[in-house]
Parts: C-alpha cells; structure tokens; sequence
C-alpha cells in the first residue's frame, strides 16, 4: 500500500490561509490504514486549521468529507459539487491523488497534506516499512523475495557492501541490512550457491528514469 | 607472461614480485601541489598510487584529474572510481577521458553511502554496482565495446581491480563474493584495513582452497595506526573496520608518546606475517593524513628498492 506522513501543521496552514473557504477531503484507502488521511483525519486537521484561523484572525470555513479513493473518477459523484464550491481543497490523499483532483478540477487549488513517503506493508498497526519502488521490472525471483532496489541504500543488486554490520546497514544501526536478508534468506531455502551469479546490468528505462509509465489493459478498454 | 595492459602494477605483479601500493587523497581545493606533493613523497617507494573518488562521500577535486597530475610526473595513478555518483554514460566518459592519458589501473567500487559527507541531501546514483563496473571495464578493454554494443575506437587498457572486505558479515560469503568479483572481471584486489590476521588468514585459507588466488593478485591492505585515539575510533566508528583488542590495548600499553612508534612496530610485524600468507601479491599501504611515514614503512618492511619495470616492456 501507499504509505504517506501528515505535513507539519505550520506548512499545510501556509498553503491554505489566504483562502476562506476549504474544503479537507480525506482518502479513505492506503493512506487512511496508516493513520494520516482518512476521513477521521481530515476532520482532525480540520479542527485544528479551524483554532490556527482562530488564533490568526482569519475567517475561513473549513468543511470536511472523504470519499473511498481520490484516484478514481466514479468515487468523486457525491463531492463534486462540494468541490466546486470551494475557494481551495487541502487533499489528504497521497500524491496521485491531489494530482488525480488537480486534473479533474482545472480551476481549484488543490493542496497536499501528506508527504506520500513509500510503497510498504503493515509490520503493526501503526509501524509501516518500505518494500517496493516500483522499478517496472521486478528482481525478486533472483534475491530470495527480498528488494535490494527497495531495501538497500545503495540499491546494490550484486550486494552486500563492505559497510555491513551485524547484519545492519551502514547508513543507520536500525536498519536491516538487505543483502544480509537476502543471503540468509538464499541459504534458508537452499540457494546460497545462487548468491554467485553475477545480476546484469539492470534496464532502468522501466523505472522513472524512463519517464512517467503508463499501463493499458489489453482488451478492456473501447 | 601474457600482459593485458601497460599497466606497471600488473608487470610488477606478474613478474611475481610483492607489489606496493599506496594511496593520495585529492584536496578540497584546486591546488594541484597537494597531489604532486604527495606524489613525489611516495614515487619512489610505491608501484602505483591510488587516487580516491570522493571518499566518504566529501566532496573533493576529482579523482581522474588527480591522477592526470600524477601522469604526467611519471606516476603510475590508479584511478578510484565509484558508482555512487555518475551513471553509466558519464562512468564509461571517465574511464575514455582516463584512458586517453594512459591512466592503466582502475579500482571499480560502489562508494561511501551519500550520508557519511558533505552532501547527505544530495540524491545518488547507483545505476551499476562496483561489480557491473567492473564487467564494464572489461567489456570494454576485452571487446572493444560500449555497454550498448557499439565499438570503441582505442579501448581503453586497463588493468582492473576491486576491493575487498574479509571482515564485514556475513562471514561466509566473503569468499563467494570475491570469487564473483573474479567472475565480473577483477584482476587485482586491494583488501580492507588488516588488523584481525586470524580472520584473514581463515579467509585467505577459502580463497586458497578454491584456487581463487590463482586468479586474481591480492594486495593486502594496511593502515598503521597513529595513535590509541584512531584506533578506538576506527573500532566504533568506521564501517566494516574490524579492530581486535589486541591491537588496543598495545596502544594503550605505551606512553602516548610512543604510541605513533608502537602503531608502525605493528603495521611493520602484520606484513612480515603477510608476506607468509599464500596468495597474497602485495601490499596496499594506506596511510591516512600521515602519508610522510609509507617511505619509512616500505624500507623497514624490506620493501625497498622497489623493482625496476621498463615501461614498455611487453
């Protein structure tokens, strides 16, 4: 899932205080399972902006609603008019989804209120790791399901550097050193002999480096 | 012998004598007498002289044009060259501008992470590993070809080389991945700082065991320690450096004054022992911010003279 970080209140009251009327939309799907942008959220920051304007003597409404996802057309029907009606939306969203609001309404500020911060999974409730970068050309049939694209500072696909320790990558004692996963991971599955085939050069034209991706289902659309 | 370069280091190296290494860190500046200066200091009593490529990410004159300086003076340079900051047009761009100064030695690495320098905000790069560099290297010395295929004229003739850490964990796939390196195209290794023999000698014993010294020249690194402060610092702080008690407390043993005297007594009885070990080619004497002491080092190590090579023997 999209893991994303609420902004300080300080930079999200900046963006929105020239305006009087704001609408806080929150996204009721990845980044409301971490705890920063669902509904429940929105309303949160929403009463705080609501003290912040009080404080600064500023008049300007705050309104609050959420729909399922901001990246898809049909689940914005019941706040289009809301949207419409509003001087400006602070989105609660991650990145695709105030880009998603900013094409589809072509006059409406549209301001992000996350840092979206990584692909990740849900290690606890409330604690979330990176595990994916999307390269467009996935490696992990390779390194015993674990991404040192992703996970690795370095992104070394014939790893470990010589920063390792105890099994800790060299940037940050807390952080699990990949290549360290992987090896133990080859030999747990009884591949470690796998570990010397050297990984080609790899093509990063799949990854951003190619340029903004598209994807088009064969077949499904008209 | 069958030479592939005009590389000094490989003709010393395949001549079967002990080879000498050291190394000169660029300046955060553009004074080339820095580099000449420590050029001069060590000519004599080293083969080839490393150059590093911004190391611990600092930002520093370029390593390639550090070792233009050194050419030029007559010494043998081996350029440093990380993955970390430039991709792969700009690193096969290096390795042709290096190439068309006879620069004849290349260390292929990956780099200190970004966040050890000056610029921890900086994005980096890492479109190959120190190991695809090193295939490149000799995709293009071997097949006269750029990575995309298309032909070189004048390949750039270089002797390759890799590092190497006996010591950082996993244990067990430090031979492995030297055994790799060998694969993507490491004709020599300089080694990590010694200071645990035990763990080398074990490691030393797996290359051994899978011929891997036959295939590749081994230049042992050593660093002397200049005091017990350094030493605990490297203990805590340097990655992948493995500092055995021992070594502290031999420091410790002595007046402060003394300690200087103590880390070369050490340095200098760590290659005699080296020099016994099977399979190890040389010496990589780094000695950092004390660069005045390697003439000392090699003399007393019985490392000097060194061998006389004809450039253009071949």
């Amino acid at each position: 899932m999209i893991v994303g970080e609420q902004k300080t209140l300080e930079e999200i009251w900046g963006t929105v205080r020239e305006h009087r009327k704001v609408l806080v939309l929150g996204c009721n799907s990845c980044v409301a399972v971490c705890h920063q942008g669902g509904t429940k959220q929105a309303e949160v920051l929403a009463s705080l902006l609501r003290m912040q304007a009080t404080q600064h003597g500023a008049d300007i409404q705050f309104e609050v609603n959420g729909i399922e996802r901001q990246c898809e057309h049909d689940f914005f029907k019941p706040v289009t008019d809301l949207v419409t009606g509003s001087d400006a939306v602070l989105s609660l969203a991650c990145g695709v989804g105030v880009q998603f609001m900013a094409e589809k309404f072509h006059t409406t500020p549209v301001y992000p209120a996350l840092n979206t911060t990584f692909l990740g999974a849900v290690e606890q409730p409330g604690y979330f790791t990176e595990k994916c970068q999307a390269c467009g050309n996935c490696v992990l049939a390779t390194t015993g399901g674990i991404c040192p694209v992703a996970r690795c500072a370095k992104r070394l696909l014939n790893g470990p550097c010589g920063g390792v320790n105890n099994g800790k990558c060299e940037i940050n004692r807390e952080l699990d050193c990949a290549w360290h996963l992987i090896v133990e991971r080859l030999e747990a599955l009884g591949r470690l002999d796998e570990y010397e085939k050297l990984f080609p050069l790899k093509d990063w034209s799949k990854d951003r480096a190619g340029g903004p991706r598209k994807f088009r289902v064969e077949g499904f659309l008209p | 012998v069958n030479l592939k370069t005009e590389s000094k280091l490989e003709k010393i190296l395949a001549a079967g004598h002990l080879a000498v290494t050291s190394e000169c860190g660029p300046p955060r500046g553009s004074d080339p007498a820095v580099i000449t200066r420590k050029g001069e200091l060590l000519k004599n009593h080293v083969d080839a002289i490393n150059v590093t490529d911004n190391q611990t990410s600092v930002t520093r004159l370029s390593s390639l044009a550090a070792c233009i300086h050194l050419k030029l003076m007559g010494v043998e340079p081996v350029l440093q060259m990380v993955t970390r900051d430039r991709n792969r047009i700009a690193l096969q761009s290096d390795i042709l501008g290096a190439a068309s100064f006879d620069i004849n030695n290349i260390l292929c690495l990956s780099g200190d992470h970004q966040v050890f320098g000056d610029c921890p905000e900086g994005q980096n790069v890492f479109d190959l590993d120190s190991m695809q560099l090193l295939q490149t290297v000799r995709h293009m010395r071997d097949n006269g070809k750029f990575i995309c295929g298309d032909e070189i004229k004048r390949r750039p003739r270089m002797f390759v080389g890799a590092a190497a850490n006996p010591f950082a964990e996993p244990f067990k796939i430090r031979v492995p991945r030297l055994a790799k390196k060998i694969a993507a195209g490491a004709e020599f290794i300089q080694t990590q700082c010694i200071y645990n023999l035990g763990k080398f000698e074990e490691w030393m014993q797996g290359v051994r065991d899978r011929g891997l010294h036959e295939k590749v020249y081994i230049l042992a690194g050593i660093t002397p320690m200049k005091s017990l402060g350094m030493a605990r610092y490297m203990k805590k702080t340097v990655p992948g450096m493995d500092v055995p008690d021992e070594v502290i407390d031999r420091l410790a043993g002595v007046p402060k004054e003394q300690q200087a005297e103590e880390g070369i007594k050490i340095c200098l009885e760590t290659i005699e022992r080296l020099k016994e070990v099977k399979g190890v080619s040389g010496f990589h004497i780094m000695a950092i911010e004390w660069e005045e002491m390697v003439p000392e080092i090699v003399e007393r190590a019985g490392l000097f003279p060194r061998p006389e090579i004809n450039a253009k023997q071949n």
